[in-house]
């Protein structure tokens, strides 16, 4: 907690240009809104790509969109995959979640009036875009995208055009791009973790902050960790690519009958980097999701939330161990089988802080009295996409159970439930809640119910009968079925997730139509419309530059007290004064 | 205010959310309970190890999604907004002990028990008289080398490596053990005898996948990393690379023949000459 915060609200004037307000903006409000919008642009890229993809699988001869020459080629498959593993875990999961409500909410919910370093903010902001131009522009450059997945294992990612094609300029461009992204990322987190510490209003103790908070907090020390191991690895990567060293590929490289002059590289080696980042990277996506969805479910069923402390502790849990568990991607790389059973009971030890957070969820709920608003449908079916995406996780964490799953639709199913779709309901929940402190104005509300039945249903409908196929031998990132003889029996269940695929991206129309609709005519919100308790809802909407204009909140209370008895309305706001709480007699 | 978003709703929305939450549980259930996507038979006694564990770990996991989904999607419908007080509370320390120990015990549990399975199959070597058969995968095949008659592999010289020339694995023409080896694009095995591979790659990672042996291994270049397993069922299954590669991924591909030990020998016999 900082004194002198309080006294001096902040340290740079409100911007008059049009440029120093909206495009090179130290506020930390319009860079969390340009994180997100950025965000927006790079998912609808993102879902593009999967629809093309889904209907390459069971129409191999249609004439598709955007695809050069009309009919996908297996190169342009695994290069649509490539960029869609990595625009959407980059770019659209750690972007908006953490950069994007995290710039924007962050500081105002621990009553601060910006992030600790508005300068180093905004070099972030601007270093992703970079990024993101980056691994666009490797659509473009000779040769086409690169085609070894999002992870990109060498010596596939390592050699350069020998390899295939996209494995020149459009893997040099992932890497450059994915560099200048943990050069961003590390910034970010350096500045959230500065702020959370530094910045915090009188009475804001840790115990008293929102649960969102925690969980920028944390993720932000696992970006701290992780991206810069992430960063080293592309940079060697990007040595053994252009000057010829041999990190990660080995001596008595042979590609197409071509003896190669490299010595005694590990390509082992990068998938202990990647995964040692990788990992964490999939709770960098989950856990603002994890405390969106534990703010809404408290603030909608009118109850504190279940077993506050219990969840800080299970979200810091989660951060540690999830930095020992990377290994569980590597049980058939040839790594020590030891090890492969060390990484499993400290993997199926994870499962336990994320048992503890459902069951308080649940708890939260219980006995409450929930209003059935959009953000709370999407927090209702974040908690429901968790747990089925979260258990499938106990299989493919033992050794044994993963020799017969690994490397099928079954792996596909997992994450995509539990770190793409969960996570974007956390997004989505985040949206609908927000959207009227943002922008002043309330997003449609049948619109938004519209929104998540079809969401909710089609992201069911396409990921569940993926785990079918998977448990039966279905193998994952396979451009074409007609190479390998029993993948032909599953191509009904493949054309039901490209129809439900399909009909669920048109779905994400009526959110894009809400969101920037709503901007214009959507209902005038007030200061505090769900009657929530944090900061955000004790200030203007949308809140002036300094976010509290010129003064300070001071902290009271805990984030979550709904429903105390005794008191008048079914909330208390955490700036409340205690003679100010109106009691019924 | 927007007391209209907050205040007490229609029963419909808690009603459908609960019934598209019951809906998906039902139909997951159902799946899994007629079997309608059946994985083929294990052939191997470690297989049927793997699928042991795999069921264990279906009932448990099973147990805890219909639980939880069927509370969540209860919880919806009868705690939605009826005008009625929230009841007040912060949490419940026993509560907390005892779902924190529950689940520590079972899922940790549950790993401790995958020991076995894996042990089976990674701790433990291959026995010494198991039969040696190299696998050797680049971009986009696998080629499987067998001693020939004299029961010794040539040595490989990578720079010999063509391909377009018949030798693709640059086994050394100086070498006078390399002259009987026996290099085929599918794998022929004995039935109920120990096969160990050894797994090579010349160019990127590759991987040797057969569902019917619950069996993955990554080939990685500069690597020799040695599997094995005992099949016990005579028949033909399809050999995968399950680890992306390039863009004839999709079509790298090969056979395991499982065969009588007649068979076998018959095989050996043709393929040396």
């Amino acid at each position: 907690m900082s004194s002198h915060a309080h006294s001096a609200p902040h340290a740079m004037p409100a911007p008059t240009g049009f440029i120093s307000k909206y495009v090179f903006s130290l506020d930390h409000k319009v860079i969390g809104i340009q994180y997100f919008l950025l965000a927006l642009a790079a998912v609808c890229i993102g879902i593009v790509l999967s629809v093309l993809m889904r209907f390459h699988l069971v129409w191999p001869n249609a004439h598709l969109p955007f695809i050069t020459g009309g009919i996908m080629t297996p190169e342009q498959y695994l290069g649509l995959l490539t960029m869609h593993g990595t625009i959407m875990v980059f770019f659209v999961l750690t972007t908006a979640p953490q950069s994007g409500f995290g710039n924007y909410f962050l500081p105002i919910q621990i009553g601060a009036a910006d992030m600790a370093f508005p300068r180093l903010n905004m070099l972030s902001f601007w270093t992703t875009f970079l990024a993101f131009i980056a691994i666009l522009a490797a659509f473009f450059v000779p040769g086409g995208s690169p085609i070894s997945g999002w992870t990109a294992y060498p010596p596939l990612s390592g050699i350069g055009q020998a390899t295939g094609p996209g494995e020149g300029w459009g893997q040099t461009m992932w890497i450059v791009s994915i560099a200048l992204f943990c050069g961003a990322s590390l910034m970010g987190a350096l500045n959230f973790i500065a702020t959370v510490i530094d910045l915090r209003a009188p009475g804001m103790t840790l115990m008293r902050m929102p649960l969102t908070v925690w969980a920028w907090f944390v993720t932000a020390i696992l970006g701290l960790l992780a991206f810069g191991v992430l960063l080293a690895a592309g940079i060697l990567l990007l040595l053994d690519r252009s000057a010829g060293t041999s990190f990660f590929v080995p001596a008595a490289e042979v590609v197409t009958d071509t003896l190669l002059n490299h010595k005694g590289g590990s390509p082992i080696l990068w998938q202990h980097l990647f995964w040692f980042f990788g990992h964490p990277e999939v709770y960098i996506a989950i856990l603002p999701g994890m405390g969106v969805a534990s703010h809404l479910l408290s603030t909608f069923s009118r109850k504190p939330i279940y077993g506050y402390r219990a969840m800080a502790y299970a979200m810091c849990g989660i951060g540690f161990l999830g930095f020992m568990v990377w290994g569980h991607h590597m049980f058939v790389s040839g790594m020590s089988p030891y090890s492969g059973f060390a990484f499993s009971v400290l993997t199926m030890a994870i499962g336990v802080p994320s048992a503890i957070k459902t069951f308080n969820w649940l708890g939260t709920i219980w006995n409450g009295k929930i209003q059935f608003t959009s953000p709370m449908m999407f927090a209702l079916g974040f908690v429901s996409l968790f747990v089925s995406g979260g258990l499938s996780g106990l299989f493919l964490a033992q050794p044994a159970v993963d020799n017969r799953l690994h490397a099928t639709y079954y792996v596909v199913a997992h994450f995509h439930l539990v770190m793409g779709v969960a996570a974007i309901f956390g997004i989505f929940g985040a949206t609908y809640f927000w959207y009227p402190k943002m922008f002043g104005r309330m997003m449609s509300e049948p619109l938004g119910k519209l929104h998540f039945w079809i969401t909710f249903a089609g992201a069911y409908c396409i990921f569940m009968p993926m785990h079918f196929i998977g448990i039966a031998g279905a193998i994952r990132r396979y451009a074409d079925y007609t190479g390998v003889q029993y993948l032909a029996q599953f191509q009904p269940v493949h054309k039901f997730m490209t129809i439900a695929a399909f009909i669920t991206a048109i779905g994400q129309l009526i959110f894009i139509w809400n969101f920037f609709w709503s901007l214009k005519h959507g209902a005038k919100a007030s200061d505090n419309p769900w009657h929530a308790t944090t900061l955000e809802w004790s200030t203007a909407t949308p809140p002036p530059h300094d976010n509290f204009g010129g003064h300070y909140p001071s902290v009271y209370r805990g984030p979550y007290e709904f429903s105390v008895p005794g008191v008048t309305e079914d909330y208390i706001p955490q700036h409340l004064a205690p003679q100010e709480v109106a009691r019924s007699k | 205010m927007h007391r209209d978003l907050r205040s007490k709703g229609s029963a419909g929305t808690p009603a459908l959310l609960a019934l598209l939450i019951t809906i998906m549980v039902v139909a997951t259930v159902y799946v899994f309970a007629a079997n309608l996507y059946p994985a083929p038979p294990a052939i191997t006694a470690i297989g049927d190890m793997i699928d042991r564990q795999y069921d264990m770990t279906l009932w448990v996991t099973g147990i805890v999604f219909v639980l939880s989904q069927l509370g969540l999607a209860y919880a919806i419908f009868r705690f939605r907004d009826r005008g009625q007080k929230a009841s007040f509370t912060r949490g419940n320390n026993t509560l907390e002990v005892i779902w924190t120990s529950a689940t520590i015990i079972l899922f940790v549990g549950l790993g401790l028990l995958g020991r076995k399975a894996w042990g089976e199959t990674r701790f433990v070597a291959a026995e010494s008289n198991a039969i040696q058969v190299e696998v050797t995968t680049n971009q986009f095949a696998f080629n499987f080398r067998y001693p020939g008659p004299d029961g010794k592999l040539g040595r490989i010289d990578t720079k010999q490596i063509s391909a377009s020339s018949g030798n693709p694995l640059g086994i050394d023409s100086n070498d006078p053990t390399g002259k009987d080896d026996i290099v085929v694009p599918t794998l022929t095995v004995p039935v109920n005898r120990q096969v160990e591979l050894i797994l090579h790659s010349q160019d990127v990672i590759h991987n040797f996948y057969v569902r019917e042996l619950r069996l993955q291994q990554d080939a990685v270049p500069g690597l020799a990393i040695p599997i094995h397993f005992t099949a016990t069922k005579i028949g033909q299954y399809e050999v995968v690379c399950t680890q992306l590669c390039g863009l004839g991924h999709y079509h790298m591909r090969s056979l395991l023949n499982v065969v009588s030990d007649e068979d076998y020998a018959a095989f050996l016999k043709a393929s040396a000459q």
